[in-house]
């Protein structure tokens, strides 16, 4: 049987295992044989593993013994960053090129719990440092929408495997937009949940003050299923919490009150933004409006500087995290005469370019003399963006902004100009500075076909929200 | 300004050996984000922005009672099978006190 990949959800493909339409083998066989076909241009799978077959056995005894769970035979990818014990994880780096897990990470124990088929693991930028996945050292992945435009990233491979149908649903790590711009790049929808709320026990640290683990999917029921599957509290990540530990926000949110939407006015118009994504916006913004929607102007004056606060804090954590490449205890070993020249030579060969220089500039940051000027400042400022947030949310339920100045971008467009790439993160970066949860909503597409996107945040701990409006902008587009 | 031995300064400490080349672009690059990011001086202070309110409503304590120790040695064989070189129960490393710091 043909099994319709394009319109296919995790709810369906449940049902349809349950119901007997198609077996679980069956349907990883489907995504392998896609895979053969994409791959080799696309680039979105690093491996795809060995024993899928085997897992979706698996799973099917499972079915069939009645046991099924919604995410039971569901094939997944994994961002190469993410711990799955005895396979390679390699953060797309040469410096982890032959490191095997020696453990699950939280998320893979809970997905593995309720039998999800693992399909492989996905290209991404070097340590997730980049928003193209061109920093990969195996390769850049290609937008499957159009191949001579980016994926997006760092979570280029998993946004791909979405949105070319290489996999029903995937794992992305968000830690200044690494979910939501290529989910936007390639049509799929990407949450960043709150701070705290998933587990980052398994996933490689870059800025370990923002990272989040989050999912990848094709519409907002599938990734909500996936956001409930993996959240919760964890004794390994003490930054992570159980929904129910903590007060209960002091705001109701019920489908009696009308949602509040606010747009920070005067940060859109800092320019910059095509033409087609502001318009875009706009229409969405409109059609929401009609929908019942209340749509409101906010002011956030200090999101102006959530961009140069961010690379400040990532560099800092980024230099401090990645020290823990020496050569010796995991990972690539260089030979050189003495100690100091095997951790020269292993790290000045086997680390990629953007990750030697955000060490630099993290090395330059936090030295004697400037760490004043600049960590200590970006941590006072932080604090600003966080408080821009929470009075925003006394006036509105979510604020709304595009997801990236502009659609998937032409191949190399930025590679030789690493500032003019980081200013492409200005709009998902404020979010991970307040720890707030941020989502991408396709909403539409361009006259060539790319993909366009809108970018919802809502309070601390209230992802909720984001399901609630992510499904009407959804029904909207219908 | 970044000097030429600000840079080798920097690639020591960070222990990242380095080409020439790579050491001219980088300058250039350091220049032109710090540039960027140096616009952070420009933003409010703390105290003035925020009225003096305190701003740590989201922390929380997280310390919990010392106890499930690892048993020592359960882990000894996963971990050390990732090391680059390793000789029985250790990891081999060069002896630290060599000629360079003679």
């Amino acid at each position: 049987m043909t099994i319709d990949l394009e319109n296919l959800t995790i709810k369906k493909a449940h049902e349809a295992l349950v119901h007997g339409d198609f077996t679980a083998v069956e349907l990883a066989e489907a995504y392998l044989k896609e895979i053969k076909k994409k791959n080799g241009e696309l680039n979105a799978y690093l491996e795809v593993f060995a024993d899928v077959l085997e897992q979706a056995g698996e799973a099917d005894k499972r079915i069939h013994a009645g046991q099924a769970d919604i995410l039971t035979g569901i094939p997944m990818a994994i961002k190469d960053n993410i711990l799955i014990k005895g396979r390679i994880a390699s953060s797309a780096s040469k410096m982890l090129e032959n490191y095997v897990a020696t453990y699950d990470a939280t998320v893979i124990e809970k997905l593995k719990a309720r039998g999800v088929v693992f399909l492989g693991r996905t290209n991404m930028d070097e340590f997730a440092m980049g928003g193209s996945t061109e920093n990969s050292a195996y390769g850049i992945t290609r937008n499957p929408h159009d191949p001579t435009c980016v994926p997006g990233g760092s979570s280029g491979g998993s946004a791909t495997a979405v949105g070319g149908n290489l996999c029903l649903a995937a794992l992305g790590s968000d830690t200044g937009g690494s979910i939501r711009q290529p989910s936007a790049f390639c049509g799929a929808v990407g949450l960043k949940p709150t701070y705290g709320s998933v587990s980052r026990y398994g996933v490689m640290a870059m800025a370990s003050s923002l990272d989040q683990i989050g999912p990848i999917a094709k519409n907002i029921e599938d990734a909500e299923i996936i956001y409930n599957a993996i959240r919760g509290w964890d004794r390994y990540d003490s930054t992570s919490y159980d929904l129910p530990e903590l007060p209960a926000s002091t705001k109701s949110f019920g489908e009696a009150k009308k949602l509040r939407i606010g747009v920070p006015e005067s940060f859109l118009n800092q320019g910059g933004i095509d033409e087609v994504v502001i318009n875009n916006f706009r229409e969405t913004l409109k059609k929401l409006e009609q929908a019942g929607c209340e749509i409101k102007t906010i002011e956030m004056p200090n999101l102006h500087y959530s961009l140069a606060c961010y690379y400040i804090t990532v560099f800092s954590e980024v230099s401090a995290n990645m020290a823990r490449f020496d050569g010796v205890r995991y990972g690539a070993h260089v030979e050189g005469k003495d100690l100091l020249e095997d951790y020269m030579k292993t790290r000045g060969e086997k680390l990629g370019r953007e990750v030697r220089r955000r060490i630099m500039l993290g090395t330059y940051v936090l030295s004697a003399g400037y760490y004043d000027a600049y960590y200590n400042k970006a941590t006072e400022v932080r604090e600003l963006i966080r408080r821009d947030y929470a009075k925003a949310f006394e006036e509105v339920d979510v604020v709304a902004t595009p997801v990236a100045p502009s659609p998937a971008y032409p191949i190399g467009k930025n590679t030789s100009d690493p500032l003019q790439m980081y200013l492409e993160d200005i709009f998902t970066v404020p979010i991970n500075m307040a720890g707030v949860p941020g989502m991408s909503v396709p909403t539409g597409k361009t006259d060539k076909g790319l993909p366009l996107a809108i970018q919802i945040v809502a309070p601390w701990r209230r992802d909720d929200i984001l399901f609630t409006l992510g499904t009407i902008i959804e029904t909207c587009q219908a | 300004m970044l000097e030429r031995k600000d840079i080798d300064n920097l690639a020591n400490l960070a222990r990242i050996a380095l080409s020439e080349s790579e050491k001219d672009k980088l300058q250039k690059d350091m220049e032109s984000i710090l540039g960027y990011v140096g616009e952070l001086q420009n933003a409010p202070s703390y105290a003035e922005a925020s009225e003096g309110k305190p701003g740590n409503h989201y922390l929380r304590n997280v310390m919990r009672e010392d106890e499930e120790p690892f048993v020592a040695g359960v882990n000894t064989e996963i971990i050390l099978s990732q090391a680059p070189k390793r000789k029985g129960d250790y990891y081999v490393v060069k002896k630290i006190l060599g000629d360079s710091l003679t």
